[in-house]
């Protein structure tokens, strides 16, 4: 299998499709505006594209641009699934397109799709009560870790470590430290899991929080985790369930009956809302019952049919300025709707099924197991960042490289339950051709994709962020 | 006809069939799906979520019957979250699937599209500021004041742990302020106005060498645009505290430049274009001067060169960033909302510089007029503040404004009670049509 990225250059061959700014660019000097003078700029300059132009610039930028539908997109920990069409009309229907500051009683549809929205999630995750309020996964993590603060707070009990073990994920880091936390780092144990005896000398006293991801970011169950959650629990620690990986045991485990006591839910992973080229996501984060009065403001509530939204008694406050990314809700509650118990039941399956068989077809070696929905295979000898460039030349997106560090050269593959065995295969060939590839090929690649090789430290050391800091222009 | 696909027993969305299920399982040797969950017993689920798989269809119309469910109002809502026209083709541009089903672009060679797009972006909001630096995207205007409230501590040279900001500020954006400033022990002190604007005496007196940064808007959250920004980025930076404004791409295509006004951060919600109103669904926008280049929070794409020597686009200075940086990032920001600035960006092509200016006078006009229509109505008083308004005022009421908000809903449009006697009122382009009926619905309300 391979793929030539569509390629537009422009004619003097120094760049490929011109910025709109090279194209038709407009400067109009403001004068007799309804403001008196000393309120106004003096001038406005920017592209002015006719709308044929406009549809003509951004039609080839996105055949310069690889998606889901291009092709597999086995980014670990990324959980890139199909999308499917129609949560998107779902999304973009007139009666959704609603303004945040109306009273509630005149915006009882949405507030019940909430609603529901959020008991679903608490039965999939095994939650007492979850609000929908945070846009993002890294925003979740920090209105869960804001909701033990303000428990402990509330027990008067003073805590300022957060544990994390060393295969997480980076945002559980950024998330403590941005909370005012210490972050304290746990070593993996050589089966890649938590290690218990360094687990026991970390926790104590001063332990607000282990964030957690099961399975790791290995694509590894941590089978002690129970044992896990009383250490944290038994030192008066709360467990966080950070949800990056919930798509491997939808139905199989949940969070909740594991003792973990708050979550956030990655609905752009495990929901199949679309990734925008970086998001938006929505992170919505579930909590056991005596957690639930610390739910950011407002949560909804329903009583005898009415849906109302209600400040919770000791509410961390707010995360989002109005009630987070709604469009990405009504598609999560349209996903969800549509595979009901067998559908979630059945991602679940072939996502890990999927893992393994791509695990043992491919060459290169992949450490630990057994595997739930990802894996991280090493490149060995080869520099993993060459290995998933020279992946490009065929056809396919490459994995997550380079992380977790635990394995040399890693290739952390997630190829989710949207792919055949037959794109499985192709996936395969694809990491086997690159496997046996010379260096030399490896670093000249790619070839296929719009662009060659970028060079990044250019990009850093002389950084040009926009078209006014171009020497071109 | 059935409206059911043949994967009704599973999710119709896992393409195997059983012959390649069952060849799989034999490839890695297992007997059945259930063995592949590595899951102790003891914390094994065997229950069920009770959730109905539904046909396409029929989750369509489910939907449909919720939402059926709300009220149909003509909203004259604002208060940072507004209703522009977005033309069709924004919707079918971003909706390319190459553009809406892909993710961040680590691996830049088959991500051309998006990073030029987000540099495009970018580069937009460095002329409406003429500031230098722009990122990709925060989640909305609050979460990017709280960004701008922890940058000003990181790079103040001196100590300091107070924000000074408006007594007229949203509540919402004010308490995802204070949960940004809780980690870094910042405290968030607010300064008067006076007759809808920055009281700049009461803020001198205020103001001090413990000040990290202050913030600004214009227009404020009642639709006011500022007068005296420069002296109140004086005063800031007398005291080295970083002066951060709020804003929005319309109104800084026609209001004072940023940076003409000493403003050193410019955040706001740039949703306004490109996104209608979502129920409160944003795109933050930060921008800032290039000093501050290396702490600045989240997505930066830059321009480079490639192996063929043509200008390419890249992710950059990701040394900032949770992922490579850990606890000592500059946010914990990963997922953000690039497909809405994406849309941002084809909107703003879509009208150009003479269709956004147009678009910005409108909404001084527009605002204008309309209140004098509701002033010449008996038991009303609009606008309350004596100065130049975007968008929205607000009107004095004889009548409670709650008996207002609720009278007027009755007769299909919605306003904002803000105060006993207060209410706002919000009109853009998407409301011309109907500005004489709540002209007409006011006047009976107003009695």
């Amino acid at each position: 299998m391979k793929y030539d990225q569509a390629r537009w250059t422009d004619d003097s061959d120094d760049l490929y499709e011109p910025l709109l700014s090279e194209k038709a660019n407009k400067t109009v000097d403001i004068e007799d505006s309804p403001l008196p003078d000393d309120l106004t700029r003096n001038s406005l300059s920017l592209p002015d594209p006719a709308e044929p132009e406009l549809a003509r610039h951004y039609t080839r930028l996105s055949q310069m641009n690889y998606g889901v539908e291009s092709g597999p997109f086995p980014l670990g920990s990324c959980t890139m699934k199909y999308n499917p069409s129609f949560t998107e009309d779902v999304a973009a229907r007139a009666d959704a397109a609603i303004h945040p500051d109306r009273p509630d009683s005149t915006v009882q549809g949405t507030l019940a799709l909430c609603h529901r929205l959020q008991d679903y999630l608490g039965r999939i995750g095994g939650m007492d009560a979850v609000t929908l309020q945070p846009p993002a996964g890294a925003a979740g993590e920090f209105t869960g870790i804001q909701i033990a603060k303000a428990y402990h707070e509330h027990n008067d009990d003073e805590r300022s470590e957060v544990v994390i073990p060393d295969s997480a994920h980076g945002t559980n880091f950024a998330t403590a430290a941005m909370a005012g936390y210490e972050v304290v780092e746990l070593p993996s144990g050589d089966d890649g899991r938590v290690d218990i005896e360094p687990l026991e000398a970390a926790v104590g006293d001063d332990t607000a929080a282990l964030m957690l991801t099961n399975p790791n970011t290995l694509g590894l169950f941590e089978r002690d985790i129970e044992h896990i959650a009383d250490i944290v629990h038994d030192a008066g620690g709360l467990l966080y369930y950070d949800g990056a990986n919930l798509n491997a045991l939808l139905g199989r485990a949940r969070p909740g009956d594991m003792g973990f006591d708050v979550m956030h839910y990655n609905v752009h992973k495990t929901f199949a809302t679309p990734h925008g080229g970086g998001g938006p996501g929505a992170g919505p984060v579930g909590v056991r019952e005596e957690l639930a009065q610390f739910l950011p403001n407002p949560h909804v509530r329903e009583t005898d049919g009415n849906y109302e939204h209600y400040e919770p008694a000791n509410s961390i406050g707010k995360v989002h300025g109005f009630y987070g990314n709604w469009p990405v809700l009504v598609k999560t509650f349209a996903y969800i709707a549509r595979l009901g118990d067998e559908g979630l039941r059945d991602a679940s399956a072939k996502a890990v099924l999927n893992a393994n068989y791509l695990a043992e077809q491919i060459e290169y070696e992949v450490p630990f197991g057994p595997f739930h929905h990802e894996f991280v295979a090493s490149a060995g000898d080869q520099d993993a960042a060459d290995a998933a460039k020279r992946m490009l030349d065929y056809g396919v997106h490459p994995p997550t490289t380079k992380w977790p560090e635990i394995v040399d050269e890693a290739l952390m593959t997630e190829p989710t339950e949207s792919e055949t065995k037959r794109s499985l295969d192709q996936l395969a060939d694809a990491f086997n051709a690159v496997a046996s590839d010379s260096d030399a090929e490896l670093a000249d690649a790619p070839s296929r994709p719009a662009a060659k090789r970028i060079d990044q430290v250019t990009a850093a050391r002389n950084p040009r962020l926009s078209w006014q800091a171009l020497d071109d222009t | 006809m059935s409206d059911s696909d043949s994967h009704a027993t599973g999710s119709p969305y896992a393409p195997q069939t059983p012959a390649e299920t069952a060849a799989m399982l034999d490839a890695v040797g297992a007997d059945d799906l259930e063995s592949l969950f590595d899951v102790p017993e003891s914390v094994a689920f065997d229950g069920e979520f009770g959730i109905d798989a539904r046909s396409e269809r029929a989750t369509r119309r489910e939907v449909a019957g919720l939402l059926g469910r709300n009220a149909d109002l003509t909203e004259f809502l604002g208060r940072g979250h507004y209703d522009h026209y977005v033309p069709s083709v924004v919707d079918d541009l971003a909706g390319r699937s190459e553009f809406l089903t892909s993710y961040t672009q680590y691996q830049p060679e088959v991500a051309q599209g998006f990073l030029q797009a987000l540099f495009e972006f970018q580069s937009m909001l460095v002329e409406l500021t003429g500031l230098d630096v722009a990122n990709c995207s925060m989640y909305d205007d609050a979460t990017a004041l709280g960004e701008a409230a922890t940058l000003s501590q990181r790079v103040r040279s001196v100590s300091g742990d107070r924000i000074l900001v408006p007594e007229h500020l949203r509540e919402g954006k004010r308490a995802v302020l204070s949960n940004y400033a809780e980690g870094p022990d910042l405290t968030v002190a607010s300064y008067p106005m006076t007759d809808g604007v920055a009281d700049v005496a009461a803020l001198s007196d205020q103001i001090g060498d413990d000040t990290a940064m202050v913030y600004a808007e214009s227009p404020t959250v009642r639709g006011v645009i500022e007068e005296r920004l420069g002296a109140v980025g004086d005063l800031a930076h007398d005291h080295e505290a970083l002066f951060c404004l709020g804003s929005d791409p319309i109104a800084l295509s026609l209001l004072e430049r940023p940076v003409d006004i000493g403003a050193d951060v410019v955040v706001g919600d740039a949703a306004s274009l490109g996104t209608g109103t979502a129920y409160g669904f944003g795109l933050g926008m930060f921008v800032t001067r290039e000093e501050y280049l290396r702490q600045v929070p989240g997505r930066l794409v830059g321009a480079s060169e490639d192996a063929a020597d043509r200008r390419a686009y890249t992710l950059t200075l990701q040394t900032r960033e949770q992922h490579i940086r850990k606890e000592r990032a500059t946010s914990n920001i990963c997922t953000n909302q690039a497909w809405v600035a994406l849309r941002t960006a084809m909107h703003a092509a879509w009208l150009g510089p003479d269709g956004l200016v147009d678009l910005a006078e409108d909404c001084v006009t527009r605002a204008r007029d309309l209140a004098g229509r509701l002033d010449d109505i008996v038991g009303v008083k609009a606008p309350i503040h004596g100065r130049h308004h975007f968008r929205e005022f607000l009107a004095r009421t004889d009548q409670p404004a709650s008996a207002i908000v609720a009278d007027l809903a009755s007769e299909g449009f919605a306003v904002h009670a803000v105060d006993d006697h207060l209410v706002q009122v919000c009109a853009t382009e998407t409301t011309a049509e109907t500005e004489d009926e709540l002209v007409a619905a006011f006047r009976e309300v107003a009695k």
